[in-house]
């Protein structure tokens, strides 16, 4: 059966060029990047020309990025780390009602902890108003943290307003971008946006899991959440995952050369796919015209997520329902949207990637077709 | 929306008869610099130098960015191009400035007209185009002596000119215009602060580097590439002579009195400079020398090293207290990559009391225990060549 992954906004499966320099790394390039000898340089090396990869796929400078996990842990290490270093300067974080878990979480510690945080509601198509976000600003924030692309319906937030608003309001609040869905998708530049932070991942630009990173402006002081060496400047220290990281520097590397193909192609396939969704009466789009091309979040009313989702598994496509995180959890984005339960009960995410074709868009169709038949509903 | 760059030389407009060969140098310099964003085409006018970009799509940021760390332009703005008709001028004007002037309180407008052909007078375009502006920011209010923003429109030849703000250059004299140096670079903090300095005065440079393997390690010589690369952004393209120092250390080791290791170590360092600088066309010799920071380095010991070179040596960090240097390092951003801790041969073999008032006659006598041209020879021999860009 023909595999049909239509599921990149969970993860993507890694490019060839990337899983060889992995392999590469793991057989024979496996010094510690920390040894003073020549097999721990060699490593270093490798770890220094991926960090440069990513720099320059975000416009900044080498010494601003932090390897980490992944995305949860940069998105942690930004919100905690900078309201730990300046709890003396304000008590306020804003954040918006449709973070990643990963976010919502760590702004939920913070405010265990005795911080105030103000959590932007989107409106009904899922954008959010940059003017909100200014207005919730006031002397004692110290952070913002909102995201560029919302993972679960693609909308795309006006980060460059919203940093300028910010600024505006209060010249010493930091903002913090949460670029994950964005990264390879859009052109994204730390400079011409002005961000102090921004978190990216590996797994979701054909890169492997296991591997993110923070950006961090020059002179911007973050605490570490874990404490040990002195590698990454002892933001985070423990001994590098230098496979996953070179692997991470060379999936950035053709990211940038894609971009615009991908971008292109993507666009095609999405539109392809809403003609054919639109003559279809039973389904529901949920994002937005202007939402990003990669990501299409519908709806079937009366047909349960998961069993669509396993309706549709069986015939070799890969959807998601409800964001992956949460295990098929009811989506707190689409409920903060305030879309009714039945659409929120029943939304599926179709999300394309490089490697997906016009036979995907055909194949999705005609599967999700027959599932309105011939399954049971409300 | 097109908009150029507008160069404002400094030091050079004084050079009379040279000016126009300077200026070339300068434009030289820029148009490499920029060589990977697109094509600029660059025009001089009395002391303003016009750098228009030949795509519309051109990343003029980082253009100014680079801009700023080219030596020879004391002060740069971007500028919007409108076409030479009041009502274009406006809407460029209210387009490009827009943003400063809804926040700022006060303004001031200023015209000049080099084309004489234009049909309003520059007092009535400040009128007119003042009045435009208060239309449309009417919390704004005109300040002649100290305003937020001030509103600079020129009308040439070829278009007209709205000014940005203002923004230094990086000073200096154009790179080239004064010859070529040899800088003894170590790797420390120092000697980038001054290989930076006489960049600054117009120095093409070339790097000399002594490396002392098993002592010193591969990422020592790399922590060298890395700092001549930063320095590169303002220094340009340079190459680097990295010497095999080992056999000579061992030598003085062997054979020297210990407490005069450093001070012979510094003078074969000298006579090896003092050669390959010949060699590569370099007038001057550069060490990141200050009286008093250690041992090595006392007047007294400064005369021993001098004398075995006749090109002069520029030591432009030898009256600067550590905090001063430090502060250049972190502008020029060499600092973090300096305080690595990857061991230079400087301090590979340091006497446990070394003599801080060598006398010359004692210092020549040891020496003669070493066969001081073979090695010299031997050294240069070996040396190995890295270009460094940026």
């Amino acid at each position: 059966m023909r595999e049909i992954y239509l599921d990149n906004s969970a993860t993507t499966q890694v490019a060839e060029p990337a899983a060889k320099a992995v392999y590469e790394m793991l057989v024979s390039c496996y010094g510690n990047p920390s040894s003073l000898h020549r097999k721990g340089l060699e490593a270093e090396n490798r770890i220094t020309a991926a960090r440069k990869s990513l720099a320059k796929l975000l416009d900044c400078d080498p010494a601003e990025i932090t390897f980490t996990s992944g995305g949860t842990e940069a998105n942690n290490l930004a919100l905690l780390g900078v309201a730990e270093a300046r709890a003396r300067k304000g008590k306020r974080i804003v954040t918006t009602a449709m973070e990643h878990s990963s976010v919502e979480a760590a702004a939920d510690r913070l405010e265990q902890l005795g911080w105030e945080v103000i959590r932007v509601k989107p409106d009904v198509m899922g954008h959010i108003d940059a003017n909100e976000v200014m207005a919730a600003v006031d002397r004692s924030t110290v952070l913002v943290s909102c995201m560029c692309v919302n993972n679960e319906v693609g909308t795309i937030l006006p980060i460059g307003q919203i940093v300028k608003g910010v600024r505006r309001k209060n010249p010493e609040t930091l903002v913090h971008c949460d670029c994950v869905q964005a990264l390879g998708k859009l052109p994204l530049s730390m400079r011409r946006l002005d961000l102090d932070l921004a978190t990216v991942s590996a797994h979701k630009i054909y890169g492997p899991k296991g591997s993110g990173a923070l950006y961090v402006r020059r002179g911007i002081r973050v605490l570490p959440r874990q404490l040990g060496g002195e590698q990454e400047k002892k933001l985070r220290p423990g001994t590098e995952a230098a496979a996953l990281i070179v692997g991470f520097g060379v999936a950035a590397a053709l990211a940038g050369e894609h971009l615009a193909e991908d971008a292109r192609r993507i666009a095609d396939l999405n539109q392809e796919m809403r003609c054919r969704l639109l003559s279809m009466p039973q389904v529901v789009i949920n994002s937005p015209a202007d939402a990003l091309p990669a990501v299409l979040n519908i709806s079937v009313p009366g047909y349960r997520s998961e069993t669509m989702m396993h309706f549709l598994e069986e015939r070799g496509i890969s959807v998601s329902s409800g964001s992956a995180c949460s295990k098929g959890a009811k989506s707190h984005v689409l409920s903060a949207m305030g879309l009714d339960p039945t659409l929120v009960d029943s939304a599926l995410r179709v999300s394309f990637g490089r490697y997906n074709t016009k036979a995907d868009v055909e194949d999705f169709v005609l599967a999700l077709q027959q599932g309105i038949c011939t399954l049971a509903h409300r | 929306m097109k908009e150029i760059i507008l160069i404002k030389t400094g030091e050079i407009a004084l050079k009379g008869l040279n000016k126009s060969s300077f200026e070339d140098v300068l434009v030289k310099n820029t148009k490499w610099r920029l060589h990977s964003l697109g094509q600029f085409k660059f025009r001089k006018a009395q002391s303003t130098i016009y750098c228009e970009p030949q795509s519309d799509d051109m990343d003029l940021d980082e253009a100014c960015r680079r801009v700023s760390h080219v030596f020879g332009i004391a002060a740069f703005s971007r500028a919007r191009v409108a076409a030479k008709d009041f009502e274009d001028i406006c809407e460029n004007t209210l387009d490009f400035l827009g943003e400063e002037l809804e926040y700022a309180a006060t303004f001031k407008v200023e015209a000049k007209r080099a084309d004489k052909s234009f049909p309003m007078k520059s007092p009535e375009i400040c009128r007119e185009l003042g009045g435009r502006i208060l239309e449309r920011y009417p919390h704004l209010k005109v300040d002649v002596e100290h305003p937020d923003v001030l509103v600079m429109v020129e009308i040439r030849e070829a278009a007209a000119y709205i000014h940005g703000k203002q923004l230094p250059g990086a000073g200096g004299i154009p790179i080239g215009t004064s010859g070529k140096a040899a800088i003894l670079i170590s790797g420390g903090i120092d000697s980038p602060v001054a290989g930076y300095m006489m960049a600054k005065r117009g120095l093409e440079l070339c790097g000399v580097h002594f490396a002392s393997p098993p002592y010193t390690s591969e990422r020592a010589k790399q922590k060298v590439i890395a700092l001549m690369e930063k320095m590169a952004e303002y220094c340009g393209r340079m190459k680097l002579f990295v010497v095999p120092f080992t056999e000579i250390q061992e030598q003085i080791r062997d054979k020297c009195p210990e407490e005069l290791f450093t001070i012979i170590m510094r003078r074969f360092m000298m006579r090896i400079a003092d050669q390959v600088a010949r060699k590569q066309d370099c007038g001057a010799l550069i060490t990141g020398e200050s009286v008093g920071q250690v041992a090595s380095q006392t007047v007294k010991a400064i005369a021993c090293t001098d004398i075995v070179t006749d090109l002069p040596v520029f030591r432009p960090v030898i009256g600067m207290d550590k905090r001063e240097i430090i502060a250049i390092a972190n502008e020029i951003d060499t600092f973090e990559t300096s305080i690595l801790p990857y061991e230079d041969c400087c301090t590979v073999f340091t006497p446990k009391h070394p003599r801080t008032r060598p006398r010359l006659d004692l210092v020549e006598a040891a020496e003669q225990a070493l066969d001081a041209d073979r090695l010299i020879a031997q050294a240069i021999a070996g040396i190995e060549l890295v270009e460094i860009k940026r």
